[in-house]
Formats: C-alpha cells, sequence, structure tokens
C-alpha cells in the first residue's frame, strides 16, 4: 500500500529545516523499500511545531513534530508510516487543541491540500464560489460580498463590497483587479501562508471580482522578500490556466479573467495602495493624492479594484456558502472571521483564524502559551510597524475595528507581536520613526522630514531624563507626532505616531518620566 | 574589489532582457527584476539603453533604480545574507543578531567581505515572525537563528 506522507513546502516550515526533512524521508524510504508520496502541502500553522510531518492513516492524519533530519530513522523504526507512537508523536491532526478552537474559513484548506494541485483544491469544495458566481450578475455578486459585511483585511478595514461597486459602476474599456500582496507589516505573514499554501484560493477571489465588476486582467503585487510564494503562484496559476480557470474564456462562460505576478522590490509604502499602483506602472513608489480614488482611476488611470490577500482569498467561500454564512461569524461591524498571527516573543506563535471578538489575552495565553522566554509578556504591537503598543491592563479588548479603535489602535492586517519586561519602549519609539525614515516616499514633509526630527527627539529625550530640556523634548514630540498625524499624505507618516505616543503613554517610566503620570 | 564592469556576455544578456520586456505594460520594474536576477545587480551603464527602449529618461530609470531597497547597481557577493531588523525579530534579540553578523563578517549593512563571499543587508520582515529571528542566505530562509547558527551559515557561504 502507498502511504500519504506531508511535508510543509510553507517559507517557515523550510526555515526550520522542512526540505531537508523531506528529503531525508524520500532517502530513508527508498532505502528500507517502503512505497510512499510525498505531498508538500502548506503549513497547518502550528509554527513552534514545524516542521510537522503528517501521515494518512486510515482513522485520519496524524501528526509528528517538529521533526529534525537526525529524527527521520527512528521515525521508521516506530512505524510511523502507520501512525504509531514516537516521542515527537502529536495524534491526529485535527484532534489536535489549537486547530478545533479555530474557525478556518479562509484557511479552510491551508495545510491540508496539495497546494499546486487543481484536483485537491476542487476535491475540497474548491472554485465552488466561482461557479455560482458565473451564475449570477455582476451587481447580484457585488451585493453578495457587501452583505457579508467583508471589510478590507489589509489594514483599513473599507467595506469591500463598496469598494466593487464603484468599480462596477465605471464605464470603461479596461479595469483592473490588483491584489495587494506587499505583506509588509512585522508580525504578519497570512497573506504569505495564503499564496504558499493555497493559491487558488486567491486565484478564485480575484476572478470572481473580476467577473463581478467587469475587469479582464489581475495583477498580485508580492513583495520581492517572498520568493517560494512567487514559485507556488506561479505554478499554481500555470495549472488554472492550463484547466481553462483562467484566461480568454472561464469556465466556457466567455467571459475573460487573466493573471499576473508582479514583484516588488522592497519599498514597504509600496503597501499603501496608491504608491502600489504607481510601482506597478513601472515608477517610483510615491503615494498619489485621493482623490481621484483608484476605483475610479486606478492603474493606467483606469479603474481598479485593490485589495488584501486575505480579503480575496475570503471571497470564495462568501460566494459559496452565502453572505449570511459569513456575516454569522464575528461581532459588531466586525463581521466574519480574522485570520491572526501570533509572532515576536511567544512561545506557540502561528496562525489562528477565529470569529471577531476574542480578546488579546486569549490569544496570547490560551493560544500562545505566554512569551517565548518565559518571562511576563510587557508590551504588544497590533497591527504593524505603524500600529499602537498595548500595555497588559489592555489585553482584555477584543479584536473588533471599532474596539480598537476606542483605545487608540488599530487591528491592522491581525499580526500581533509580542514583547516580554527586557524591552525598552522608548528604543522601540525611536525605531518607529526610524523605519518611517527609511521607508518614507518622500513626497509630504511630515513624514520625509518628521520622521527623522523624531528620531533625534527621541535620542534627546533619552540623553536629557531628569533635565528642563526633557520636558521641552518630551512637548516636542508630543507636536510632532500631532503634525504627523494630521499632516501627512498616507498611513506611513500618519501613523507612526501611534507606535511613538502609546509608547510614550502606556510605558512612560522608559523614557525618564513618573510611571503614575500620564507623561507631560 | 568588485568590479562593476560588464562582461560581453552580460551586455548581450541585457539587451536580450530588454528586448524580452519593453513591450509589457509597467515594464520597467519586471524589466529591473529580470536584469538583477540574471547578473546580480542593475548596471549604471544600462540606463541609458534601457530609457531608450521604454521611452523614459536617464533620470527617470535612476529614479526607479533608487527608490527600491531591492535593487542594487552594484555587483553583490557571491552570496547575500539580509538579516531582519524588523519588530518581531527585535523581541527575539534580532539586534544582537545583527551586531554578532556584523562582527564576524567585518563589514555594515549594504557592505561585502573583502573576499566578496558575503553582502549584508538588513531587510524589514521575512514574514517568518513565529519563529523570530530570522534571516535569509539568497533566497534559503531560516527561522529561530541563534548566533551560533549564523556561523555555520556563514562558513558554509564563505567556503
Amino acid at each position: 500500500m502507498v502511504t500519504k506522507v506531508f511535508i510543509p513546502r510553507d517559507s517557515s516550515a523550510l526555515s526550520m529545516g522542512a526540505e531537508r526533512v523531506a528529503v531525508a524521508v524520500a532517502q530513508e524510504a527508498e532505502k528500507r523499500g517502503l512505497d510512499i508520496v510525498l505531498v508538500r502541502n502548506g503549513s497547518r500553522g502550528l509554527y513552534w511545531l514545524e516542521t510537522m510531518v503528517e501521515v494518512l492513516t486510515d482513522k485520519g492524519r496524524v501528526a509528528y513534530g517538529p521533526v529534525k533530519v537526525k529524527d527521520v530513522p527512528s521515525l521508521f523504526d516506530a512505524d510511523f508510516l502507520n501512525g504509531k507512537s514516537h516521542a515527537l508523536s502529536l495524534g491526529l491532526t485535527e484532534e489536535l487543541d489549537w486547530l478545533k478552537k479555530q474557525q478556518r474559513l479562509t484557511f479552510a484548506r491551508v495545510g491540508i491540500t496539495d497546494p499546486v494541485s487543481l484536483d485537491d483544491y476542487i476535491a475540497h469544495e474548491g472554485y465552488q464560489g466561482l461557479k455560482n458566481a458565473l451564475e449570477l450578475s455582476g451587481t447580484e455578486i457585488v451585493k453578495t460580498v457587501t452583505d457579508s459585511g467583508l471589510r478590507g483585511r489589509g489594514g483599513a478595514a473599507f467595506p469591500a463590497g463598496i469598494k466593487w461597486n464603484t468599480v462596477l459602476g465605471c464605464e470603461a474599456d479596461q479595469k483592473y483587479i490588483v491584489c495587494n500582496a506587499d505583506e509588509g507589516d512585522s508580525g504578519t505573514y497570512s497573506d504569505r501562508m495564503i499564496m504558499e499554501g493555497d493559491p487558488f484560493v486567491l486565484i478564485e477571489g480575484m476572478t470572481i471580482a473580476g467577473i463581478a465588476v467587469g475587469a479582464t486582467q489581475g495583477y498580485i503585487y508580492l513583495r520581492s522578500e517572498y520568493p517560494h510564494a512567487l514559485k507556488t503562484l506561479n505554478e499554481a496559476i500555470a495549472n488554472a490556466e492550463k484547466a481553462g480557470y483562467l484566461g480568454d474564456n472561464v469556465l466556457g462562460s466567455s467571459k475573460a479573467f487573466h493573471l499576473e505576478v508582479r514583484r516588488a522590490a522592497g519599498a514597504y509604502v509600496c503597501g499603501e495602495e496608491t504608491s502600489l499602483l504607481e510601482s506597478l506602472e513601472g515608477k517610483r513608489g510615491l503615494v498619489r493624492f485621493k482623490p481621484p480614488l483608484p476605483a475610479i482611476e486606478g492603474l493606467f488611470g483606469k479603474p481598479t479594484v485593490v485589495n488584501n490577500v486575505i480579503s480575496l482569498a475570503t471571497v470564495p467561500i462568501i460566494l459559496d456558502k452565502g453572505a449570511q454564512y459569513y456575516a454569522d461569524y464575528g461581532m459588531g461591524r466586525s463581521r466574519g472571521t480574522l485570520p491572526i498571527q501570533l509572532a515576536g516573543n511567544i512561545k506557540h506563535g502561528g496562525l489562528v483564524e477565529l470569529a471577531f471578538g476574542a480578546t488579546l489575552r486569549e490569544l496570547l495565553y490560551d493560544f500562545g502559551g505566554g512569551s517565548a522566554t518565559g518571562r511576563p509578556i510587557r508590551a504588544v504591537q497590533v497591527g504593524g510597524p505603524l500600529g499602537a503598543f498595548l500595555p497588559e491592563s489592555q489585553f482584555d479588548t477584543p479584536l473588533d475595528y471599532e474596539e480598537f479603535t476606542k483605545i487608540w489602535a488599530v487591528l491592522g492586517h491581525g499580526g500581533i507581536v509580542a514583547f516580554d519586561d527586557t524591552v525598552d519602549m522608548a528604543k522601540m519609539a525611536r525605531y518607529a520613526f526610524e523605519f518611517c525614515a527609511v521607508e518614507s516616499c518622500g513626497k509630504c514633509t511630515p513624514c520625509r522630514i518628521g520622521s527623522t526630527r523624531g528620531v533625534e527627539v527621541i535620542d534627546k529625550i533619552s540623553a536629557t531624563k531628569g533635565s528642563a530640556e526633557h520636558t521641552k523634548s518630551i512637548k516636542l514630540v508630543r507636536d510632532l507626532s500631532d503634525t504627523m498625524l494630521n499632516g501627512s499624505l498616507c498611513a506611513l507618516g500618519g501613523m507612526t505616531p501611534y507606535p511613538v505616543l502609546s509608547a510614550l503613554n502606556h510605558f512612560p517610566e522608559d523614557f525618564g518620566l513618573p510611571k503614575e503620570s500620564k507623561a507631560g | 574589489m568588485l568590479d562593476s564592469h560588464l562582461t560581453q556576455d552580460e551586455n548581450a544578456a541585457i539587451a536580450t532582457l530588454i528586448a524580452q520586456h519593453q513591450h509589457r505594460p509597467g515594464a520597467l520594474m519586471p524589466l529591473l527584476h529580470a536584469i538583477q536576477d540574471t547578473i546580480g545587480f542593475v548596471p549604471e551603464s544600462a540606463y541609458s539603453q534601457i530609457s531608450k527602449a521604454l521611452a523614459l529618461s536617464v533620470a527617470e530609470v535612476h529614479g526607479v533604480v533608487t527608490f527600491y531597497h531591492h535593487f542594487r547597481t552594484h555587483r553583490a557577493g557571491r552570496h547575500v545574507l539580509q538579516v531582519c531588523r524588523a519588530e518581531s525579530c527585535q523581541a527575539m534579540g534580532a539586534e544582537a543578531l545583527a551586531a554578532h553578523a556584523k562582527k564576524c563578517l567585518g563589514v555594515d549593512y549594504h557592505q561585502t567581505t573583502a573576499d566578496g563571499a558575503v553582502t549584508l543587508e538588513a531587510v524589514y520582515c521575512l514574514g517568518n515572525c513565529a519563529l523570530s529571528p530570522a534571516v535569509m542566505m539568497d533566497d534559503e530562509i531560516y527561522g529561530r537563528v541563534s548566533p551560533v547558527e549564523l556561523d555555520a551559515l556563514i562558513a558554509e557561504a564563505k567556503a
């Protein structure tokens, strides 16, 4: 009997040696004359257990991890191919508590299927959404997306259906669907996991978007730091083209949709949608003034839908199961699920997809298991380098766009970076300014100049503790933040004050101010 | 020292790539990537050819090449080591790891070791944040990297 063995091709799994483990397993099987089929799946997202090796048995998939090359012979000795016990046994994958507690809608297939196998995708309910969409008018598709309550998962949380409706309403000889895959926020990797673990779901989502608004060309703007995602996406696109899911006549509908991956080149600001469009056009990634909105004058001046990977990859399940099915998850105006990424100083880092409403504390401790170093978690940064730092007193905040706004924080792309009590928050504030200075596109003054002046003021604060100069500098950094918040052209300059001021407000003692003070 | 003078083959490769890419919409970015993928950098001596083919000014080409961190105008070492500096990796000791890399290689960011083996670069997130700190050697990514493991990677690259 041929046994199916699953070893991920996901970047993070590869970073823990998955490639070498895969080679070792194949060699050992050959040496022992055992017949196996090696499937290179995406990651289940339990990254502390990578390389996680799974074997398909008659009871289901059995997992082992973290597996190193040196463990491979003993796994064979223990008869892991029949799911037998070994020191690294994790039991049935589906029974793992960490996975059972999740609500995986967007990530339903990630880690389960062979990412580039179209047959596997279809066997796991893939392309049902597109089939339904092809029976509907553009207006009906857009209405379904609007009714689902899906909001842009890139960070801005703008209702996807409304954006689509604007593009649908434009008369033009050419429209575009652009996928923002320039996932530059530290602490985030859900886009990458989709592109490496289930690229067809993104391709299907973009195709549905194209059919809905009448766009025939799509671009995935992919960050250059993701070479493995590039390979997987290109393989999947080629397979979809071959089978008629992309091209001039999508599934015989006489509707065209073409898709191409374009590589970014390491500029964080190109995650901002107008800067991204400039870059796609072959220019410096300078932010554009709005209006005009990209939905009306976007790529090459044509109406363009720009959505994040997760937003687009969530569209197929909405079109498959219906708007209400998706909207039934979540709280308040945050409908559906959010793929949350646990990162930084965390014991159990990985991907947790949950309906909106879970608290930070549940994620950090129930899922994350506390810090990796075993020290208390002192601060978390949610939503990337432009997100606020939150102290322990705010860990009971539910993950919901509006609840986060209330505490002057953002959910962003759902990345949570934990720091233990050795963190110096003044240093983190300085880094926020420094990062802004490195990545500023230079178009607006508050961002271009303000970021550099910010680094200098933080240095002054650190050097002049206890003097009159110190008090002046604290006031100055607040004034500067105010200018950047209100005067910047885009979120880079406009949100850098979030990490800076939240660090100052919640951790004044790191800036040489009394702990109980409200920091100047 | 690393010479940015082009060989005949490299010049021919650039001409071929320009011909392949020049008619694509928004051709400049894919073209620059193709050139850097093929010969390792985007030589300034190619600006004039590129600008003519794409109906741009040399200044525009220069502007684009220098805007993006990924593109380099000089030859890199045989291997490029990128050390992540972003928050998640900082929370797991990336600063000490970067300092270790600099000391071990004897270079700062954007510099190449004297033997031409390794160019050191800073990178802001490799998307491996559940397994910080992370580094990338060429196209291969490594997670939970200790100074000892980094030494091994560097030794392998120098061999």
